[in-house]
């Protein structure tokens, strides 16, 4: 696993797309800050950059999943890591901490945005409230890596696998918006149980809810999950 | 070493490899032939673990495949058609992750020297495989095959798209390896085989249709041998001598060629070796022999006529009318 986990991380950084992904998520982050909290000058207005800044995952993250598996099945060196003596397990696995683990050295990196908060806003900022918005970042972005890992499992194009993550990212971000014009009470608590944004605006308004983390996690899980029961079925077709 | 038993592979409907059984025996070198799609690379793909089986047993020195993959895993060594190759890397790096990937216990620096060295890969070990060319690329897949040091290698068409200097080195490389390791060599280049392996399975439409030692290959052909002969003489003359022969069952004139010699098809018994006998009556008449081959002893011939064999008659007769 080690191994595999290794030239991941070696081939985002050999490659142009860990820089790329690196650049475009620091440019991002420091817009959405300035707009939200440097403009507004006041640091109650934090919540609205921890809101912005999940959505701009939307984009940013894809970037990092996308070539995961495909560009394995693009240069037929997938059939070398089915074949060694590599669980199926810890080679999704590998290849999910590998983009997670570049999501976090960006991640870090954003905290700077953080430090005008402390020292030039007006108000004292709610460290707990932060905390929490921070884990739950965090979390939301292991739930996407994961969704862009299953993607990418499925097809052999960067582009569709980017595209793909996008559209299932937008799907859990954005699905409470549509519950306003829905009717059925019981589809509308169904669709709202999914909505990251629901879950996540309590973090980011200083509820910690354990509901939330269990429900960040398992949908990490399941996303990474099925992509071994993908490469599982191939086996045993 | 090798056991495979009423080996079955079914996609939907369609059969892929059909009740394959065969066993391989440590060191052997064994040529898969068959045309495309008669389920070498299915078998292949059973064999090293990353397929399942609709039903029957592979096993590997004792071990199961399907139960126990891991194990077997670490027991194969697989080149398959196209080399596995992240072509961002140097050879080093790609040999060392290699290395890492299959949980090796040699001596790292040592263990891929040595590789290095039986592959002929020294001069490139700190070059970016996308910048190699196609045979040193082979040769890398082929090097990534030896890491771990497996008892069976696996080589899927290893010399496809090579050019002639190094399809020649790929081979004598193979044949060399097969001192050491059970090699499974699978192709539709048919002097390839005769080439490299000590015994060639020829699969067809999922089956096997031969199963022969290579110097006994011929021996699955069904019907007469023929013989071309190019001689200096009298055209009747020679032909009624070699008619007269016993053993021989036709012979006739194929062609005039420059200085009044000329080319004889001659078909002899079915396994009767006639070339010895011709070459002393020609010999005592004073007439030179200044060509003879063989004709449809080549493996391209042997294996058309067992393939039309196990494909059904149609093809079979049709072939006949057709004559050569």
């Amino acid at each position: 696993m080690m191994a595999v986990y290794k030239r991941e991380m070696r081939s985002y950084f050999v490659s142009p797309i860990g820089y790329i992904f690196l650049a475009i998520f620091l440019a991002v982050s420091g817009v959405i800050f300035s707009v939200t909290v440097l403009q507004a000058g006041s640091s109650g207005s934090v919540s609205d950059y921890f809101t912005y800044m999940m959505m701009s995952f939307c984009i940013v993250l894809p970037l990092l999943t996308m070539k995961l598996f495909a560009d394995e099945k693009r240069q037929r060196t997938e059939v070398l890591l089915i074949t060694s003596p590599v669980s199926l397990t810890s080679m999704v696995a590998a290849k999910f901490f590998a983009a997670l683990s570049v999501f976090l050295v960006g991640f870090v990196c954003t905290l700077i945005n953080l430090i005008p908060l402390y020292y030039y806003a007006s108000g004292t900022p709610d460290t707990g409230t932060i905390v929490g918005s921070l884990l739950g970042l965090v979390l939301i972005a292991a739930a996407f890596i994961a969704a862009g890992v299953m993607v990418s499992a499925l097809t052999e194009s960067q582009l569709v696998a980017a595209l793909g993550t996008m559209l299932i990212i937008f799907f859990f971000v954005f699905v409470s918006i549509f519950n306003f014009s829905i009717d059925s009470y019981v589809l509308r608590s169904v669709l709202s149980w999914f909505s990251m944004l629901d879950r996540f605006a309590l973090l980011t308004i200083g509820r910690f809810d354990v509901s939330a983390i269990v429900y960040f996690i398992s949908v990490c899980f399941v996303f990474l999950f099925v992509t071994v029961r993908i490469y599982e079925k191939r086996r045993w077709s | 070493m090798i056991e495979i038993k009423n080996l079955v592979k079914r996609y939907g409907e369609k059969t892929a490899v059909d009740n394959i059984s065969l066993s391989i025996s440590d060191g052997e070198i064994v040529g898969f032939l068959g045309p495309n799609g008669a389920g070498k690379t299915t078998t292949m793909s059973m064999l090293t673990g990353s397929l399942s089986c609709t039903s029957g047993s592979i096993t590997v020195n004792g071990v199961d495949v399907f139960d126990d993959p891991m194990e077997v895993k670490k027991q194969i060594g697989y080149l398959p058609e196209f080399p596995p190759l992240y072509l961002e890397m140097t050879v080093k790096e790609y040999l060392n992750f290699i290395y890492d990937l299959k949980e090796c216990t040699q001596d790292r620096q040592a263990h891929i020297a040595e590789i290095c060295e039986r592959v002929r890969l020294d001069d490139v070990f700190n070059r970016v495989i996308r910048n190699l060319s196609k045979g040193y690329r082979q040769r890398v897949g082929i090097a990534q095959a030896l890491i771990g040091n497996p008892k069976v290698i696996i080589f899927d068409e290893p010399t496809v798209g090579l050019d002639p200097k190094q399809i020649i080195e790929i081979r004598t490389l193979i044949k060399e390896l097969g001192k050491s390791h059970t090699v499974i060599l699978s192709t539709h280049i048919l002097p390839e085989v005769q080439m490299v392996c000590d015994r060639i399975v020829i699969i067809n439409k999922g089956k096997i249709v031969a199963d022969e030692l290579t110097e006994n290959i011929d021996k699955v052909i069904v019907g007469a041998r023929q013989i071309q002969i190019k001689a200096c003489g009298p055209e009747k003359e020679m032909l009624a001598a070699l008619r007269s022969l016993n053993g021989i069952r036709y012979a006739e004139t194929v062609g005039e060629r420059e200085m009044s010699s000329y080319a004889m098809l001659v078909e002899s018994e079915p396994g009767v070796d006639m070339r010895k006998t011709i070459f002393g009556v020609f010999a005592r008449n004073g007439w030179p022999i200044i060509g003879m081959e063989a004709v449809g002893l080549n493996l391209e011939e042997i294996f058309i006529s067992v393939v039309d064999e196990s494909g059904g008659d149609d093809t079979r007769k049709k072939q006949k009318k057709g004559g050569r």
